[in-house]
C-alpha cells in the first residue's frame, strides 16, 4: 500500500479566458518510509500539489489516496480527521501558535483529535525530546530561534501516529546549518517509516530525498533515478570526485 | 588541489615519514582525494630541490625516509594560505558552452538540455548528501569537503534555473542588443579573447 498516491490529478483555477491549469495529469506514488522532493520554478504547481495531497483542496479531476483511502469518497469530517491523525504539515514560516508554549503547540493536534490532555502532553514531550528540544518545552515561539521553531513544528508534524509528512519549503527561512538539521530530522522520520513529500526550490534540501520529481508548468517533467550508494563517489581512482561536468 | 602545499602543511606539525604523509593527506581530505605513493615522493623530491623541506641525510629513499619543513617552507606555506585562487576570469565552463550551443542547434529544445543536466547534478548531490548523512557527521574534514562539493553543484543548478527562467522570458520578450557595448563589457569581465 502506498502512503500517498496521486492518479491523473489535474487542477484548473478560473474559467474561460482566465482558466489556469495549475496541475496537469500528475501521477505520484510515495511508499511508506520514502522521502520525495518536488522541485520546480515558481508557478510550476508545487504548492498546489501539496495542498491537494493534504486534502486541503480538491483536484478538478483525478484521484488522491492517502494510506490507500480515496479522498473523493470522504466527507468533510472524514478528511478533517485524516488530516489530524495521519498527516503532518511543515511550513516555511513554522505556523506555531504564539500564545502556546512549544509543548502545547506539539500536543495540540492530539488534543484536537480527542486525546486526553495529560496523554497528549506526554506524547508532545516525547516528540520534543526526540528532537533535542526537551529543555525548550515551556518556551513560547517568540523565545525560540528560527531553527528551534522549525524543530518544534516538525515535532508537531510527527507527534502521534502520522504516516505522511507534507513540507512546503521547510528550510526556506533558515540558514544552511539549520536547514540541514531540519532535513536530517525529516529524513530520520522517514527512516522510521513515515512518508514525506517536501516541496522546495533548493537543490541542497532536495538532495536529502530518495527521489526528486521536477515539475514544469503543472506537469511532471522529469525525475531522478534511484540514488547510487555513497561508495560510487568515494571509490579510489580518477573519478573519485565525481564525473566532471 | 595543491599536493605540494598540503604536504608542507602536514610537515609544519613536525617531521614525518613519506608513507605517513600519504596516509595523513588522505585522512585529512576525508579520503575524497586519493593520492598514490609516486605522487608523494615526486612532490617531496621537488620540495627538497627547492629548499622547502629537508630529508634525513642517512636515510635511503623509501617509506622510512623522514622529512621536515624548512624556514623557507614555512614562509611559502603562509603565503599560499593567504593567496586567493584564480577566480577572477570566468573559466571555459563546458556546461555553459553546451547551453549556449543548444540555443543554435536546430530542433534542440534548450529547456530539455537544461533539465538533463539539472537532473544529473541533483543525482550527484543526492549521493554527496548520503555521504554527509552516513559518514560526515563523525568526520569534520569529510563534512567540509562534502559541503564544498554540494555548494559547488548547487551553484551550477542555480545557474541552470536562472538560465531556464531567462530563456523563457527572452522567448516572450526578445532582448534588444546593442553591439557597440560588447567589446568594452567583455574587457571588463575579463573574457578571454
Amino acid at each position: 500500500m502506498t502512503a500517498l498516491e496521486l492518479r491523473d490529478v489535474s487542477k484548473v483555477y478560473g474559467a474561460g479566458q482566465a482558466e489556469v491549469h495549475a496541475l496537469c495529469d500528475i501521477n505520484l506514488y510515495v511508499e511508506p518510509g520514502a522521502m520525495v522532493a518536488v522541485m520546480g520554478p515558481s508557478g510550476s504547481g508545487k504548492s498546489t500539489l501539496l495542498t491537494i495531497a493534504g486534502s486541503l483542496e480538491d483536484p478538478t479531476s483525478g484521484e488522491v489516496l492517502v494510506g490507500g483511502a480515496a479522498l473523493s469518497g470522504m466527507s468533510r469530517n472524514d478528511k478533517a480527521r485524516l488530516r489530524r491523525r495521519s498527516i503532518g504539515y511543515v511550513f516555511q514560516d513554522f505556523n506555531l501558535l504564539p500564545g502556546l508554549t512549544a509543548a502545547e503547540n506539539v500536543a495540540l493536534p492530539l488534543e484536537l483529535d480527542g486525546t486526553a490532555a495529560r496523554k497528549a502532553g506526554a506524547a508532545g514531550m516525547q516528540a520534543l525530546d526526540e528532537l533535542g528540544l526537551a529543555d525548550r518545552a515551556s518556551q513560547f515561539p517568540d523565545q525560540l530561534s528560527g531553527g528551534e521553531r522549525q524543530r518544534v513544528a516538525i515535532a508537531r508534524a510527527v507527534v502521534g501516529e502520522r504516516h505522511l509528512l507534507l513540507a512546503d519549503e521547510p528550510s526556506g527561512a533558515l540558514d544552511s546549518v539549520n536547514g540541514e538539521a531540519v532535513m536530517r530530522l525529516l529524513h530520520a522520520a522517514c527512516k522510521r517509516g513515515v512518508a514525506a513529500v517536501v516541496v522546495t526550490h533548493d537543490a541542497q534540501m532536495a538532495s536529502w530525498a530518495d527521489r526528486v520529481v521536477f515539475l514544469r508548468d503543472g506537469r511532471v517533467a522529469d525525475q531522478t533515478a534511484a540514488p547510487l550508494g555513497p561508495e560510487s563517489l568515494l571509490a579510489p581512482g580518477p573519478s573519485a570526485s565525481g564525473p566532471g561536468r | 588541489m595543491s599536493v605540494r602545499h598540503a604536504l608542507l602543511a602536514l610537515l609544519s606539525e613536525g617531521p614525518k615519514y613519506g608513507l605517513q604523509l600519504r596516509e595523513e593527506f588522505e585522512a585529512r581530505t576525508g579520503e575524497v582525494w586519493p593520492l598514490n605513493v609516486g605522487q608523494v615522493y615526486t612532490t617531496l623530491q621537488r620540495l627538497e630541490r627547492d629548499g622547502l623541506v629537508e630529508s634525513d641525510d642517512a636515510g635511503e629513499d623509501g617509506p622510512q625516509k623522514g622529512f621536515r619543513i624548512t624556514a623557507d617552507g614555512e614562509q611559502e606555506l603562509a603565503e599560499w594560505l593567504r593567496t586567493p585562487p584564480d577566480l577572477a576570469s570566468p573559466p571555459r565552463d563546458e556546461l555553459v558552452i553546451k547551453v549556449l550551443v543548444a540555443l543554435r542547434v536546430p530542433g534542440t529544445d534548450v529547456h530539455d538540455v537544461i533539465q538533463v543536466h539539472r537532473r544529473y547534478l541533483v543525482e550527484l548531490m543526492q549521493q554527496w548528501t548520503r555521504i554527509k548523512e552516513e559518514e560526515a557527521e563523525h568526520d569534520l574534514s569529510l563534512a567540509l569537503v562534502v559541503d564544498a562539493e554540494l555548494f559547488r553543484l548547487d551553484s551550477v543548478i542555480r545557474w541552470l534555473d536562472a538560465a531556464d527562467g531567462r530563456l523563457k522570458r527572452a522567448a516572450a520578450e526578445p532582448p534588444v542588443r546593442d553591439p557597440s557595448m560588447l567589446p568594452r563589457l567583455r574587457r571588463k569581465v575579463g573574457v578571454r579573447p
